[in-house]
C-alpha cells in the first residue's frame, strides 16, 4: 500500500484510509487536530460567522480584537434581494485595556451606538477567543440592550478555542432558534411531536430550505423548483433571509437540509420543539438534485408533484445536455482529487465527476464524520485514499502518486493544487457563478473543463512521483 | 445595491461620532503581520500560538493577496489549553514540526488567546528540546494592540531578539536594510537599486522568492527565497541599519542599535520621487557611493513622465488609505503630481501617523483631513460629505468606490480582487512610474467613460 511509504505523523496515519473492495471505511475522524500538523481548518467563531452571516438586516457585531471581524467581512458571496447590512464589518476592536478591565462596557456602548447611529433592530453579537477567556457576561448585556431599546439582540458563543467549526454551526444555530424564539408560535401538538405524521392541510406545503447561503444566488434557483413542483419556501436559512422570515421558520411543514454539517443541530431541534420533521437533500450535481426533489415529493405523497418534478427534470435537462455533453467529452477518464469541508458535499462531489465521466481518486474533508466516510467509501473505486482533516503535505503527496487532473476545495488549496500543476475548481465561498441544481451542474462541467483543458498547462512542466 | 454602508442613505451629509464602534476597519490585527515577515526568512515555518481560526485566517487572507501557498501551523488551542496555558501545545507542535516539515526556523507568533492566558514565550521556548542547527524565534504579537503592522514590526524585532549577534570589535561594510510591510516585488526592487549603489546589504524580511515563487510544477514548502538564519545573525555587525517605513521597520532597527550598537536611520517607505531620492541619498551618505548614472536616468524618466502627465493630475482631489508607511508616502507622491489629498487615513493607531501626515500637506500648503485609528465608515462618510476624484487604498475600498462611482487605484495589503499587483513594485523610480501608470489610466478611463463619444478626444 502506499500509503506506508508516505511520511507523516504516526498520529496523522489512522486518519488517512484506502479504499480497498468490499471493506468498510477505516478511518479516524471528529478529532481534534494535532498541534503543528498545519491542519486546513478553522475555528468556532468562523462556523458561527459563516452560517449566520448571510442573513441580510442583521448587525453582525463581532466582540473582540480586530482581526475577527476584518477576516469575515463579507466572507460569503451571499446575494441579497433586500438589506445589505450583513455587508459590512462591525466590531468593539478590543485594545489593551479593555482585555485589562473587561470588555462589557465597550460592548454596551457599541450596541448602543448601533442603535442610535444606525437604528439597528437585530444584532447578532459574536464572543470571541478572548472573550471567552475575560469572561465577558456578553448574554446579560444583550438582555439588557434588549429591554433598553426595545430590539433583538442575540448572543453567539462563538470562543474559537471551544472546539472546532462544527461547534460554530451549533452556536449558530443556538442563535437562530433564539432568534425564533422572539415571536409567538401556534402551539404544535404533543401527537405530531411524537409521531412526526403532520398532516397536509395546506394547498401549497410550506417547506424551509436549511443550509444554503445564495451563494451567488443559488438560493433564487432552489426557490425556483420548488415553486415549480407546487411548494413554498417559507424561510430559508441562512441565505438571503432577514430576521423576520426567519422567524417564521416555526410554521412551515418540513424543512430540507442542504449543507447538513452545518443544519443538522438546528433541524433536530426544530423538530423535537416545534414537529417539523426534516430530511437531507442536496442539490449539487443533477443525480442528487432529481433524486431529492423525488424525496421531497415522497414525503408528501404527491403524485401531482412527483408529475411535476418528471416534466421540470426534463426540461431542465434538456436545456443543458448539449452543452454538457461537449464538456463530458472533454473530460471523459481525468482523474479528480477532493478536499472540502463538510463530507456532505463531498459525497456529491463524487457523484457530480463520475456523472461528468470523471473518477475521483483522492478525498478529504475537515469536518466529515464516520457515517460520511462509509458512504464515501462506498461511492469510490479501489484504491481512492481517503483523507480526514489533511493538511498540505499529504494532499501534495497524495495528488501527485494519484496523478489527478483537477482539485475541487477551497481558497488555501488553490495555490497548492497550482503549483503542482493540476486544474482547480472552487466550491467554497469565493465562487462567483451557482453550482447547484442543474444550472449549477451545467457551471460545474464549464468550469471543470476550462480549468483541465486550459492551455496553460502546456507550459507547466509537472513533476510526478 | 445602494445601501451598502450603514443607513447612510438618507443621512447623507452627517458624519457619525463613534466612540466604541468600528465599522468597516482599515486593518487587521498583528498576527498575520507577523505571519508575513516570518515568510520572509529562509526556510522558516511561521507558526501561530492559539486557536487554530487564527492561523487559518490568516493564511486565507495571505493565500488571497499573493495567490501562492502560504504555509503555517498552530499549536491548535482547546478550552484545556485556554485554561492550563498552552505550553504543552506548543513543545507538542514543535515536535511534529521539526519532525515533519523540517524548517530550518519556526517563527512563533503569540495571539490574543495565548496573549491574554499569559503564556510566557521565552521560558516555554527555552524548555523545548530544539534539533541540532535548528531555531525557534518568537514575537509577542497580541491582537489588541496595534495592526498588522505593529504585528510585522515586532517579528521584525524577535528577529533582531532571538537571533542577531555582534561579534566583539567587528563592522562588516554591510547596510541593514528593512523593507516594511510591502510585497516581494517592491522588496526585489529595494535589493535592485541598493545593488545599483554598489552598496553590500542584508535585507529582513526578504519575501521575494517565497510568496511569488516561480512555477516548477513541483510544491517546495520553502521555496528559495528569505533572508537566511546566518545573515540573520551577522545583522549584529552591520555599518548601519535603513528602516523604511517608520510604523513596520523603525523598532526593528531600534533594537539592533540596543542590542549591537548598528546605527539606525530611519527613513520614509521609497514611495514616490522624494522618498526614493532620500533613500540613495541616505545610502550614499553612509557608504560614500555615488548614486550610479543607470538611477540618474531612471529619475530622469520619472520626473518627464510627470511632466507630461501632470495637467492630469492637477487638483484633483484624493482619498488614501491604508497602511500608515504606505499612506504617508503615497499622500508625499501625489502632492508631487498636483493632486490634493483631501482625505488621509490608517486604521493603524499612532498619533505620529497624523502628525506627520499633516506637516507633509502644511509644507504643501494643502488643507486635507487626517486620521489614524479610523474605518472605512469614516472615511466613506468624509466622502458623502464633500466628494473626491479617485480612491487610493487596498480592495476594500471597493465597497465605496462602487456605491460613490469612484475610480480605485488598488494599492496596499489586502488586494484579494485584483491579480499581479505583487510582482510589480510600487517602490523606487520604477515603482513611482508604475503609480502615475495606475493613476492617470484610472483618471483618463473614468474621463472615457463619462464623455460623450463625439466629445471625446483621440489623444489626452
Amino acid at each position: 500500500m502506499e500509503i506506508k511509504k508516505f511520511k507523516t505523523l504516526e498520529e496523522r496515519k489512522k486518519s488517512i484510509s484506502l479504499k480497498v473492495e468490499n471493506k468498510q471505511a477505516d478511518i479516524d475522524c471528529h478529532k481534534e487536530s494535532l498541534a503543528g500538523a498545519v491542519s486546513q481548518r478553522a475555528c468556532v467563531y468562523s462556523g458561527a460567522r459563516v452560517v449566520l452571516n448571510p442573513i441580510t438586516d442583521a448587525y453582525h457585531l463581532v466582540h473582540g480584537p480586530i482581526g475577527c471581524a476584518s477576516y469575515t467581512w463579507d466572507i460569503r458571496g451571499s446575494l441579497s434581494s433586500g438589506e445589505e447590512t450583513y455587508r459590512n464589518s462591525f466590531s468593539t476592536d478590543l485594545r489593551e485595556k479593555d482585555i485589562i478591565f473587561g470588555g462589557e462596557e465597550k460592548l454596551d456602548a457599541a450596541i448602543s451606538e448601533l442603535v442610535e447611529k444606525y437604528q439597528a433592530k437585530f444584532i447578532f453579537v459574536y464572543a470571541t477567543c478572548v472573550v471567552g477567556v475575560i469572561g465577558d457576561d456578553i448574554e446579560a448585556i444583550c438582555r439588557k440592550a434588549e429591554e433598553e431599546y426595545n430590539i433583538t439582540v442575540i448572543p453567539v458563543q462563538a470562543a474559537g478555542f471551544a472546539g472546532n467549526k462544527m461547534s460554530g454551526y451549533k452556536a449558530a444555530g443556538q442563535a437562530l432558534l433564539e432568534l425564533m424564539n422572539k415571536k409567538e408560535h401556534e402551539s404544535i401538538s404533543e401527537e405530531i411531536k411524537e409521531n412526526n405524521n403532520i398532516k397536509i392541510s395546506r394547498a401549497t406545503p410550506k417547506i424551509n430550505l436549511l443550509g444554503d447561503f445564495n451563494l451567488a444566488g443559488e438560493m433564487w434557483i432552489i426557490k425556483d423548483y420548488l415553486s415549480k413542483i407546487g411548494l413554498e419556501v417559507n424561510a430559508g436559512l441562512t441565505g438571503d433571509s432577514n430576521c423576520q422570515q426567519i422567524m417564521k421558520v416555526p410554521e412551515a411543514d418540513l424543512n430540507i437540509v442542504q449543507c447538513a454539517g452545518s443544519m443538522v443541530f438546528l433541524a433536530k431541534r426544530l423538530k423535537k420543539k416545534y414537529g417539523i420533521p426534516f430530511m437531507k437533500i442536496s442539490f449539487v450535481g443533477i443525480e442528487d438534485t432529481v433524486s431529492s426533489l423525488y424525496k421531497i415529493a415522497e414525503f408528501f405523497s404527491d403524485y401531482k408533484m412527483q408529475y411535476d418534478i418528471a416534466r421540470l427534470v426534463e426540461e431542465k435537462y434538456r436545456g443543458i445536455s448539449q452543452e454538457l455533453d461537449r464538456c463530458c467529452k472533454n473530460l471523459a477518464g481525468k482523474k479528480a482529487a477532493i478536499y472540502v469541508g463538510g463530507g456532505f458535499k463531498a459525497i456529491s462531489l463524487i457523484k457530480q465527476f463520475k456523472s461528468l465521466g470523471m473518477q475521483t481518486a483522492l478525498v478529504g474533508t475537515q469536518t466529515g464524520n464516520a457515517e460520511d466516510y462509509q458512504t464515501i467509501n462506498e461511492l469510490v473505486d479501489e484504491g481512492t485514499v481517503i483523507l480526514d482533516d489533511a493538511n498540505p503535505n499529504e494532499l501534495e503527496y497524495f495528488m501527485r502518486e494519484k496523478e489527478v487532473d483537477i482539485l475541487a476545495g477551497g481558497v488555501k488549496e488553490r495555490p497548492l493544487a497550482y503549483k503542482l500543476g493540476v486544474a482547480f475548481c472552487d466550491h467554497n465561498h469565493e465562487r462567483k457563478h451557482p453550482l447547484l441544481a442543474f444550472e449549477g451542474a451545467l457551471n460545474f462541467a464549464r468550469e471543470v473543463d476550462q480549468t483541465i483543458n486550459s492551455p496553460v498547462w502546456k507550459y507547466v512542466r509537472r513533476e510526478l512521483l | 445595491m445602494s445601501n451598502t454602508a450603514v443607513n447612510i442613505k438618507g443621512k447623507k451629509k452627517e458624519i457619525q461620532d463613534r466612540s466604541s464602534l468600528v465599522v468597516n476597519p482599515a486593518k487587521t490585527c498583528q498576527p498575520i503581520g507577523a505571519m508575513y515577515a516570518a515568510l520572509g526568512i529562509n526556510s522558516c515555518l511561521p507558526h501561530s500560538h492559539g486557536s487554530q481560526g487564527c492561523c487559518s485566517y490568516h493564511r486565507m487572507h495571505l493565500t488571497r493577496h499573493f495567490r501562492d501557498p502560504i504555509v503555517a501551523s498552530t499549536s491548535s488551542f482547546t478550552e484545556g489549553a485556554s485554561v492550563f496555558g498552552g505550553k504543552s501545545n506548543l513543545k507538542t507542535a514543535a515536535k511534529n514540526i521539526f519532525r515533519i516539515y523540517d524548517p530550518e526556523v519556526i517563527a512563533v507568533s503569540t495571539t490574543c488567546l495565548s496573549e491574554t492566558i499569559g503564556d510566557d514565550m521565552f521560558s516555554i521556548i527555552s524548555d523545548i528540546d530544539i534539533p541540532e542547527g535548528k531555531t525557534i524565534i518568537y514575537a509577542n504579537t497580541p491582537s489588541y494592540i496595534g495592526s498588522h503592522i505593529t504585528g510585522f514590526a515586532n517579528m521584525v524585532k524577535g528577529m533582531v531578539n532571538c537571533l542577531s549577534e555582534k561579534k566583539e570589535d567587528y563592522v562588516t561594510s554591510d547596510i541593514n536594510i528593512i523593507p516594511g510591510f510591502v510585497n516581494p516585488a517592491d522588496m526585489r526592487e529595494i535589493k535592485r537599486i541598493t545593488k545599483l549603489m554598489k552598496v553590500p546589504y542584508t535585507l529582513f524580511p526578504d519575501t521575494s522568492g517565497v510568496v511569488d515563487s516561480p512555477m516548477t510544477g513541483k510544491y517546495e514548502m520553502y521555496p528559495e527565497g528569505g533572508v537566511t538564519v546566518e545573515e540573520l545573525k551577522n545583522t549584529g555587525n552591520a555599518k548601519a541599519t535603513i528602516a523604511l517605513g517608520s510604523f513596520a521597520s523603525a523598532d526593528g532597527a531600534y533594537e539592533l542599535e540596543k542590542k549591537c550598537d548598528v546605527i539606525p536611520y530611519i527613513l520614509k517607505t521609497p514611495i514616490g520621487v522624494q522618498a526614493t531620492d532620500q533613500y540613495l541619498m541616505q545610502l550614499s551618505k553612509i557608504t560614500g557611493e555615488d548614486v550610479p548614472a543607470s538611477l540618474e536616468i531612471e529619475r530622469g524618466q520619472v520626473v518627464d513622465i510627470m511632466t507630461d502627465t501632470h495637467f492630469h493630475f492637477h487638483g484633483k482631489r484624493v482619498a488614501i488609505f491604508g497602511d500608515p508607511d504606505i499612506v504617508i508616502s503615497m499622500t508625499e507622491f501625489v502632492l508631487s503630481l498636483g493632486m490634493v489629498p483631501a482625505y488621509v487615513l490608517t486604521g493603524t493607531p499612532g498619533k505620529a501617523f497624523e502628525k506627520e501626515v499633516k506637516s507633509i500637506l502644511e509644507t504643501a500648503g494643502v488643507e486635507g483631513k487626517v486620521k489614524a485609528s479610523a474605518d472605512l465608515l469614516t472615511l466613506h462618510e468624509w466622502i458623502k460629505d464633500q466628494p473626491v476624484d479617485i480612491l487610493i487604498g487596498n480592495t476594500y475600498g471597493k465597497y465605496i468606490a462602487k456605491e460613490e462611482d469612484l475610480p480605485l487605484v488598488r494599492v496596499g495589503f489586502p488586494i484579494l480582487d485584483r491579480s499581479v499587483h505583487s510582482y510589480l513594485p510600487i517602490v523606487g523610480y520604477r515603482g513611482a512610474i508604475r503609480l502615475i501608470e495606475m493613476i492617470s489610466n484610472a483618471l483618463l478611463d473614468r474621463q472615457d467613460r463619462d464623455t460623450d463619444l463625439e466629445d471625446m478626444e483621440l489623444v489626452m
